[in-house]
C-alpha cells in the first residue's frame, strides 16, 4: 500500500541525504520525495510516498525518528488530506490536433503555459490520478516531454501538524545542559 | 577567551571527562596533535586506526563510558570504518574524531580527502562535518550526548584543518547541544504495563531473554528481581552474558545458534517470551517462521525501530530497561513455576551436570578445556575476557562462566575478526585494576596483532591466549557441515606466535598438553608484564550444538554420540 509521510527536518546541509540513505539502507523503495521550505527558515518539510504494509510503515516512522535531524514524522495515509502533484506536459499539437488538445486541457482544468507551432505545453495541478487521467488522453497526440514534481500533502481542517512553534523552545530546553536535556516533542 | 579549534577540542573532551584517547596522527589532524601537549588527556598511539576504534569500543564496553578514537583524513579515516560498524551493531558509545582537508579544498579531491561523513553515514548513529572553530564546542557536546543516550552508538566528528587552526571565542556554557528532534527518553503507556502484567500472570511457561541492553541500562539487579520473584528462567544472548550470574539457579545459559539444546528447546516450548534489551537477531532466533510459535511475546526495548522488526510481539514496552522494570516489578506476582522448571531440568538431562573438567585426558588439547581451565583459574578475580570471532568465541561463551556484568567483551552483531586484541587494550586502559585476557583465534589475531606494540609501548598487562587450531576454524566447520569438507582457503600456515611475541618484548609460552594449561595460566598471572600463550589445540574440532543458518531453533546438530559417551563415562 502506498503510504504518505510528512516529515519535518532541520534545514541543514546533508539532511536530505540522511533521509534518502535511510530508505535505501533499509530497502524501502521511495515512490516520490519532495522537499521544500516551510514558514520557519530553520525547518524543511518533506512529503515522502513509499510502498509499505502496516508494520513496515511503523518501522519507517521509527527509523526516521532515529535520525537526529528529524523533528516530526506523520503518516497521513489514513487521514483526510489534500494531496497535490504538479505536471508539465509538452504535447505534439499541429494544426488539426490543437483544438482537441486545448479542449482536453480545459476539461481537466489544466492551463496552457507555452505554445509553439508544433506543440503545446500544459501545466496541471491535482491529485496524482487526475494527472494520470490527463496523460492518458493526451498520449495519442504524442507526449514529447513530461515532468512531475511528486506529491506534496497537507491535512484538511484547521489542525496543524506543525511542530514549528516550539522548535526554538525545544532548542532552549535542550540547551539547559546535558543532564536535563529534554528532547521529547 | 580566544582559543584555536584544536585547543577547544581537547578542552571539551576534558570537560566531558575523557582521560584517554586512542589515535594515530597525520597531516589533516596535526593542528589537534600540536595542541595535545597542553592537555591532561593521555594519548595512546595505536598501530592501525582500526585498532583505535576497537580500543575505544573496548574502553566503552568495559566501563559504560564513551571511548574516543582519533585519526587523520583519507586513509586514516577509512581505516576506522570497520571499528565504527562494529560499534554501531553492538550499540557501543564511541566518538571518532577525524581531521579533514581545509574547508576551501572540500570537494576538490585534495590530497587525502575522503568524504568520511558520507562513507560513515549508514554506520554511525550520527556524524558531523565541522568547518569552523566556533562549531567545535557545541558539536563535541552533542556528539557525546548522542553517543551515550538512548540506544548508544558511534558518532563521528570530521573537523577541517582550518577549523582546528583558526581562533574563536570559547564559551563552554554557551555551546549547549541543540537537538530539537532527538528523543532518547521514551517511556511506555500505562495500559501497556497492564497488558504485560496480564501476560506474565497467565503464563505457565515463561522465559526471559536477556540481552546486551541490560548491561547498557545497568538493569542487572532488576532483571534478577523479576526472574526470582516470578520464578522465570533466564536465557542469555551472546552479548548478554554477564548480565545475569552464570551460577544462578534460574540461569539457563546462552541461546541461539550455539546455545545448549535445553536452552533453545525451552524457548521453543515457552508460552511467553520476555525479551529484555535484545533484538531477536537471526543468530538467536533461527528460522523466524517456526520461532517460539506458541509463545506470546513482551519486548522491552529502548529503540522503537526494533519493535516488530524480526519477531512480531504482543506487548512492546519502549523505554530504558531499568526504568521500565522499576515500573513493572511491583505488580509482578510471585508464582510457583515448579512444574515448568522441572520440565526444563528434564530437558537438560545429564548434559547439564556433565563437567568438562572430568573428561578423561586423551592426550589431545581441546579449546573447551583451555577455556574451562582459564575460567577456573581466573574466576575469583576482577577479570575481563575479550574474545575475537570464530569457534574460540563460541567455546568461550559456552565454557567461561560469567558472573559479573562487563566481564565479557565480544563483537556480536558484526562478528569482526581482529577485534579482540585492540578491544582488550581499550578495556585494560579503562580498567587498569582488572585482569584482562584476550582470547583470540590464530586467524583473527593476525588481523590486528601489530597492536602488540601498543601493549608494550603503553606498558599494559594484557594477556593473550591464542587458540591455535591452524584453521579459520569456524569457516572450516561450515565447510565440514555444509560444503562436504571442501576446506578451501581455511588451513593457515602460521608464524611462530611465541617468537613473534618475544620480538615485540612480550613474554610467551607454547602449550600443547592439557596438563600444561593451568601452570601456564598461573605463570602468566604472576608475571608482572603481558604474556602471550600459544595454545596448540586440536585442529578439526567442532562447536556443538549448532543450529544451521535458516534452520529452526530446535533443529540442532547435536554433539556426536562419541563425545556424549565419553562424558557419561566419568
Ligand atoms: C574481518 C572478518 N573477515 C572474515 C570473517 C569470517 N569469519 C568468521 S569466523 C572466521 C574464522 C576465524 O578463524 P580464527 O581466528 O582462527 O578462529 P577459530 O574459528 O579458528 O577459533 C572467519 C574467517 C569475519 N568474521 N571477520
Ligand atoms: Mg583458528
Amino acid at each position: 500500500m502506498l503510504n504518505t509521510f510528512v516529515v519535518y527536518v532541520e534545514n541543514k546541509p546533508g539532511v536530505l541525504t540522511r533521509v534518502a540513505s535511510l530508505f535505501r539502507r533499509r530497502a524501502f523503495n521511495i515512490d516520490s520525495l519532495t522537499v521544500g521550505r516551510t514558514e520557519k527558515p530553520e525547518v524543511s518539510r518533506m512529503t515522502i510516498t513509499v510502498d509499505a504494509d502496516y508494520d513496515q510503515a511503523r518501522r519507517i516512522e521509527a527509523n526516521l525518528y532515529k535520525l537526529v535531524n528529524v523533528l516530526l514524522v506523520e503518516n497521513i495515509t489514513q487521514e483526510a488530506a489534500i494531496v497535490r502533484d504538479l505536471a508539465m506536459i509538452k504535447v505534439a499539437a499541429t494544426h488539426e490536433a490543437r483544438s482537441h488538445v486545448l479542449e482536453l486541457a480545459s476539461v481537466f482544468r489544466a492551463r496552457v503555459v507555452d505554445v509553439s507551432p508544433e506543440s503545446l505545453t500544459i501545466e496541471i495541478t491535482g491529485a496524482e490520478d487526475k494527472i494520470d487521467g490527463l496523460l492518458d488522453v493526451l498520449r495519442p497526440y504524442g507526449v514529447l516531454e513530461m515532468v512531475r514534481t511528486g506529491i506534496v500533502a497537507m491535512r484538511r481542517g484547521s489542525k496543524s501538524s506543525v511542530p514549528l512553534a516550539p522548535v526554538n523552545g525545544l532548542a532552549q530546553a535542550a540547551a539547559a545542559g546535558d543532564e536535563d536535556v529534554s528532547c521529547s516533542v | 577567551m580566544k582559543k584555536t579549534g584544536a585547543q577547544i577540542l581537547w578542552e571539551c573532551l576534558e570537560r566531558e571527562g575523557v582521560k584517554h584517547v586512542f589515535g594515530y596522527p597525520g597531516g589533516a589532524i596535526l593542528p589537534a596533535y600540536d595542541a595535545l601537549k597542553h592537555s591532561s588527556i593521555h594519548h595512546v598511539l595505536v598501530r592501525h586506526e582500526q585498532g583505535a576504534t576497537h580500543m575505544a569500543d573496548g574502553y566503552a564496553r568495559a566501563t559504560g563510558g564513551v571511548g574516543i578514537a582519533v585519526a587523520t583524513s583519507g586513509p586514516g579515516a577509512t581505516n576506522m570504518v570497520t571499528g565504527i560498524a562494529t560499534a554501531m551493531m553492538d550499540s557501543s558509545p564511541i566518538v571518532c574524531i577525524t581531521g579533514q582537508v581545509g574547508s576551501k579544498l572540500i570537494g576538490s579531491d585534495a590530497f587525502q580527502e575522503t568524504d568520511i561523513t558520507g562513507v560513515t553515514l549508514p554506520i554511525t548513529k550520527h556524524n558531523y562535518l565541522v568547518t569552523h572553530a566556533d562549531e567545535v564546542a557545541r558539536t563535541v557536546r552533542e556528539a557525546f550526548y548522542v553517543a551515550r543516550s538512548g540506544r548508544p552508538g558511534p558518532v563521528l566528528i570530521d573537523i577541517t584543518k582550518d577549523a582546528q587552526q583558526s581562533c574563536c571565542e570559547f564559551d563552554w556554557d554557551a555551546a549547549k547541544p541543540q537537538l530539537p528532534g532527538y528523543r532518547p527518553d521514551l517511556s511506555p503507556a500505562p495500559e501497556e504495563y497492564a497488558q504485560a502484567w496480564e501476560l506474565i500472570r497467565n503464563s505457565k511457561r515463561p522465559v526471559i531473554l536477556a540481552g546486551h541492553g541490560i548491561l547498557v541500562s545497568g538493569a542487572e539487579r532488576e532483571v534478577r528481581d523479576l526472574a526470582e520473584r516470578a520464578g522465570i528462567p533466564v536465557a542469555l544472548t551472546l552479548l548478554g552474558l554477564g548480565a545475569f550470574p552464570a551460577s544462578h539457579p534460574l540461569n539457563l545459559g546462552m541461546m541461539g545458534m550455539h546455545g545448549e539444546a535445553w536452552v533453545n528447546h525451552t524457548i521453543q516450548d515457552a508460552d511467553l517470551l520476555i525479551a529484555l534489551g535484545m533484538r531477536f537477531d537471526d543468530r538467536v532466533t533461527g528460522n523466524l517462521k517456526t520461532y517460539a510459535s506458541n509463545a506470546k511475546k513482551i519486548h522491552v526495548e529502548i529503540d522503537p525501530a526494533e519493535i516488530n522488526k524480526n519477531v512480531k510481539v504482543d506487548v512492546a514496552l519502549v523505554g530504558d530497561l531499568r526504568e521500565v522494570l522499576h515500573e513493572l516489578l511491583p505488580k509482578v506476582e510471585t508464582v510457583d513455576r515448579g512444574e515448568w522448571l522441572d520440565y526444563i531440568d528434564r530437558l537438560k538431562g545429564d548434559s547439564a551436570v556433565r563437567d568438562i573438567q572430568n573428561l578423561p585426558d586423551s592426550g589431545h588439547l581441546y579449546a573447551a578445556h583451555v577455556i574451562n581451565d582459564l575460567w577456573r583459574e581466573t574466576r575469583d578475580g576482577n577479570t575481563v575476557v575479550v574474545t575475537d570471532v570464530g569457534q574460540h568465541q563460541m567455546w568461550e561463551a559456552q565454557y567461561y562462566k560469567h558472573e559479573q556484568p562487563r566481564s565479557l567483551i565480544t563483537s556480536g552483531g558484526l562478528g569482526t575478526m581482529g577485534f579482540a586484541l585492540p578491544a582488550a587494550i581499550g578495556a585494560k586502559v579503562a580498567r587498569p585494576a582488572a585482569e584482562v585476557w584476550a582470547i583470540v583465534g590464530d586467524g583473527g589475531f593476525q588481523m590486528t596483532m601489530s597492536e602488540m606494540a601498543t601493549i608494550v609501548q603503553e606498558n599494559l598487562k594484557v594477556h593473550i591466549a591464542i587458540i591455535n587450531n591452524g584453521y579459520l576454524g569456524m569457516v572450516r566447520q561450515w565447510q565440514e557441515f555444509f560444503y562436504e569438507r571442501n576446506y578451501q582457503a581455511t588451513p593457515l600456515l602460521n608464524p611462530d606466535f611465541a617468537k613473534l611475541a618475544e620480538a615485540y618484548g612480550i613474554r610467551s609460552m607454547n602449550v600443547k598438553q592439557r596438563s600444561e594449561v593451568v601452570p601456564a595460566v598461573q605463570s602468566a598471572r604472576r608475571h608482572e608484564g603481558p604474556v602471550l600463550i600459544n595454545f596448540q589445540v586440536e585442529q578439526e574440532d567442532t562447536v556443538y550444538p549448532m543450529v544451521a543458518a535458516g534452520a529452526s531453533l530446535h533443529e540442532m546438530i547435536r554433539r556426536p554420540s562419541s563425545i556424549v559417551e565419553t562424558a557419561a563415562d566419568e
